[in-house]
């Protein structure tokens, strides 16, 4: 993440959380994600279209990244919601995916579906945060 | 969260198979290893009811894609029961209408089967 948590003042609430990089943790994102989109005026279509950006998004981070841990960091605004999703392993930019996976992948084209902006950012150090928003819509 | 998993053979040799629950990256190789045993003996055409799942993602779309392939190799099918409009509209954004038979009740599922 190019910015600090703790300098995210300007948004309504920021919910940070770490899972191990393990599939039968990204249930717990998913819905931590949703709880953090129910609390701003999304309709259940759109907490559901997060939810599963959310997944999306940590499933890559098991299948393609590796690393211990995943960082979802949520920053609520009053009409939209930025969700960060961070590895430490090997990254999860598309192409860099595609350059050491022949899968078809799904999950990428869904996120970005789903969501209204979705940006990689990969860190020098290893490991691609993925930053994606969703506005609050009507 | 899990995946409940139930096999069952109606109308003599068509198999069902009834999933409640999330599919995702847990849970999706379960669906999968069913999918996989039914196929592996001799089972190629199927009816994969989604109606008590209530989330999936592109693993599970995975699976089920993957399984459609190798049953087509036999000449067989794949088709899905599924009301739930977020799960269609998954189906919707992926282009997946188009390459599942997806039908609103077992029955239809079954007949197009034929």
């Amino acid at each position: 993440m190019n910015q600090p948590v703790e300098n995210l003042t300007h948004t309504l609430g920021t919910v940070e959380l770490r899972i191990p990089c393990k599939a039968e943790w990204v249930a717990v994102a998913r819905l931590a994600a949703a709880a953090v989109a129910n609390r701003l005026n999304f309709s259940i279509e759109d907490i559901e279209d997060v939810k599963l950006a959310v997944a999306e998004a940590c499933t890559n981070c098991i299948q393609h990244a590796g690393g211990q841990q995943i960082q979802i960091v949520c920053e609520t605004e009053p009409d939209a919601l930025t969700v960060h999703v961070r590895d430490f392993g090997r990254g999860t930019r598309p192409e860099a995916i595609a350059s050491r996976d022949d899968e078809p992948r799904l999950g990428v084209f869904l996120i970005r579906s789903l969501m209204d902006s979705v940006e990689y950012d990969a860190h020098p150090e290893g490991g691609t945060t993925l930053v994606m928003t969703k506005k609050v819509s009507g | 969260m899990d995946i409940k998993v139930n096999v069952r053979v109606t109308r003599g040799d068509t198999y069902v198979v009834d999933l409640n629950g999330e599919i995702d990256v847990y849970t999706s190789p379960k669906v999968k290893d069913a999918i996989g045993d039914l196929i592996d003996k001799g089972h190629y055409n199927l009816v994969i009811n989604l109606e008590k799942v209530r989330y999936i993602d592109s693993t599970g779309l995975g699976v089920l894609i993957g399984g459609l392939k190798r049953v087509r190799e036999h000449g067989g099918t794949v088709n899905l029961v599924c009301t739930n409009p977020q799960i269609k509209k998954i189906f919707d954004i992926t282009g997946l209408v188009k390459i599942f038979g997806i039908y609103d009740d077992e029955d239809a599922a079954m007949k197009a089967l034929v």
